[in-house]
């Protein structure tokens, strides 16, 4: 028990050292490399609640595959969306 | 599907012959009950109590719509009441119409389960609902919400005066209860099915359901936050979708579209699964193409995911991802037809018997077909520039939401009617019904595309006198609709005190649910029942308790 409040208070703290990077990360002058960055973080720290907190590490597979599902399904959101915002620009380019 | 039929010799290990009605008579029986079929018929009543309420709204629109002045309600009300009718229908009646009364009713009945995986959970999702239903209700008595049930920003974050905030956490709840229940469905199917019920072996209704459960699970908490972000917005000033805070309106759109365009198969799986169940009872004969019809709810659960930007083709949106979405939206209209055509396919050279519950279902097919093709229409970029935002579209949607679904929820009540209550109803009265709701439907709908392709704009109660002809006879269509709405509610209720007692197949159908008492027993099945055919193997000639019935 001892041992798990440690694991999850480390996790803890790496999520807010990792929210500490996002806003540094907000405010320096990083140009084009800020958007990737900020996705980084975003993805370091949802990997961290998905195998810790929600303990997909000790999960078995069906478990496993409805998550995958989620974030295929996610992926599609994304992608489907960025097919508007990146391409707004081209018939007037 | 040749090897359909079951084996009732194995000993159940608890056996019990009490009616799950007349398992209990306190108000605590039924409030705190975790037995499947109860929590199905609270949530029957309380989708009917809401379904009372959207169409009042819809009554006073459509006698608001007779004169071109609007001279029954201010501008300010005709906004509230068409937001009203349209969040009470979507979330508290139509969403959990089918699934949650008839689904929840059949669904462990028909896979040969005692209940539903988590029965707490059941019970918990009614409550979740009732709680969001009547924080719904206080918006309306506090003075409504003037959005439209799209919360579009950023009127609903800046300009809009009503309940904005309070509306969206109604539906941000009732959204929780949507999600245990395609939870509770999937683990079901998954891990309940009685020996012998392979994969191969269920119902086309379990299919769609669970088919309807994945959409349930993975696009309701998109909704639950973007709603939560409007509110957001509007109480603390968080820019998500205002330009000036940095946001884009656009990408409320987005994130409400996927979930609101899945959200129309959330209501039309449901009823495709009935269908599938109707016409193969009632031509006694096979599915045709049994496979094709369980995959295409699949397929139509995924694919529906990927189109929710044909709604947004005026909005601004890239013309690249609108072709891109007008040609998503194109191909889901592919299983939807095959789901027609194998329909069609079964009725060939079936044994009809044109009973209520086929009519109603012929009646969804026409419907669905007529809204179907609309919607291939409103997929292409040139035609829903023309349409946009039209009549043509509130027809449109009508025909898949109420002549789709409204139809097949009654073809569905119809028919699992003597399940449920242990008693059959006037026959002669439901077919009449089924009629009436076929002819006021379309006399309602059918104007509404001549009015949007002539131009009359949705959400608008003062109009040209030009078009004053075709709103009235969309409203007389409204009136003979609440009719034969109505009609059903007497002979049904009249069928429970003075109905003969049902069979326990009075449709001569093969499946689960008819091997059981009508109405079952407490825990569904006096012997675990054991599969060993396919769900459609129906004998050649008409049974005798068929002719009967």
């Amino acid at each position: 028990m001892k041992g798990l409040l440690i694991q999850l208070g480390l996790v803890w703290v790496a999520l807010l050292i990792l929210l500490a990077a996002t806003v540094i990360a907000a405010h320096l002058p990083l140009g084009a490399a800020k958007p990737w960055i900020s996705y980084a973080i975003a993805f370091a720290k949802a990997a961290l609640i998905l195998w810790v907190f929600m303990e997909m590490r000790k999960e078995g597979a069906i478990a496993r595959l409805a998550m995958m599902a989620a974030m295929v399904w996610l992926i599609m959101m994304m992608t489907l969306s960025a097919s508007d915002y990146l391409t707004r620009g081209w018939l007037s380019g | 599907m040749s090897d359909a039929a079951l084996d009732m010799g194995k000993p159940a290990e608890e056996v019990e012959d009490i009616s799950y009605l007349r398992a209990g008579h306190s108000l605590r029986s039924w409030f705190l009950t975790t037995d499947h079929k109860r929590i199905a018929i609270l949530y029957l009543v309380s989708i009917v109590f809401f379904f009372l309420i959207g169409g009042a709204a819809a009554a006073m629109i459509r006698l608001d719509l007779l004169t071109p002045a609007g001279d029954l309600m201010t501008n300010e009300g005709y906004n509230r009441a068409f937001s009203l009718h349209g969040i009470i229908m979507v979330w508290f009646f139509l969403i959990p119409s089918i699934p949650n009364t008839i689904g929840n009713f059949i669904i462990p009945l028909m896979i040969g389960a005692r209940d539903l995986a988590f029965p707490r959970l059941n019970l918990l999702s009614w409550y979740i609902y009732i709680v969001a239903g009547f924080i719904a209700l206080a918006v309306v008595l506090g003075g409504g919400v003037d959005t439209g049930w799209t919360f579009y920003t950023p009127l609903s974050t800046m300009y809009a005066n009503g309940m904005v905030a309070a509306t969206v956490i109604a539906v941000f709840i009732s959204g929780f209860s949507t999600i245990l229940t395609g939870i509770n469905f999937i683990v079901t199917i998954h891990k309940l099915r009685a020996p012998g019920m392979t994969w191969s072996r269920l119902p086309l209704f379990i299919w769609s359901h669970y088919a309807v459960s994945i959409i349930f699970v993975l696009a309701t908490p998109v909704l639950a936050i973007t709603l939560l972000l409007v509110a957001a917005e509007r109480l603390f000033g968080i820019g998500v979708f205002d330009p000036a805070l940095g946001g884009d309106p656009l990408l409320f759109q987005h994130l409400f579209w996927f979930y609101s365009h899945p959200a129309v198969y959330i209501m039309v799986l449901p009823a495709m699964g009935v269908i599938s169940e109707l016409i193969t009872s009632a031509a006694h004969k096979r599915i045709f193409g049994y496979w094709f019809v369980a995959i295409a709810s699949i397929a139509i659960a995924v694919i529906g995911f990927l189109v929710w930007g044909h709604h947004m083709f005026v909005s601004g949106q890239s013309l690249y991802a609108s072709a891109v979405f007008s040609f998503l939206s194109v191909a889901v209209a592919v299983p939807s037809a095959i789901k027609v055509y194998n329909w069609t396919a079964t009725l060939y050279k079936g044994d009809i018997m044109i009973d209520a519950p086929l009519l109603f279902a012929l009646g969804f097919i026409g419907l669905f077909v007529a809204g179907g093709l609309t919607g291939l229409m409103l997929a292409m970029l040139a035609i829903d520039v023309h349409v946009h935002d039209t009549y043509f579209v509130v027809a449109h949607f009508h025909y898949i939401m109420v002549g789709g679904t409204v139809t097949a929820f009654f073809g569905a009540l119809h028919y699992w009617w003597p399940k449920i209550t242990g008693r059959l109803y006037n026959e002669t009265l439901a077919r009449i019904a089924a009629i009436v709701i076929l002819v006021g439907f379309n006399v309602t709908f059918f104007p509404q595309f001549m009015l949007g392709y002539e131009g009359m704009p949705r959400r608008y109660h003062v109009y040209p006198p030009e078009f004053q002809l075709l709103q009235v006879i969309s409203s007389a269509g409204a009136a003979l609709l609440a009719v034969g709405y109505a009609m059903p509610a007497f002979y049904l209720l009249w069928s429970l005190k003075k109905g003969p007692r049902a069979p326990a197949n009075p449709w001569g159908a093969t499946g689960l649910e008819w091997t059981t008492s009508s109405p079952p027993p407490k825990h569904n099945f006096t012997q675990q029942p054991v599969v060993v055919r396919g769900p459609y193997d129906y004998p050649l000639e008409h049974p005798a308790s068929r002719a009967n019935a």
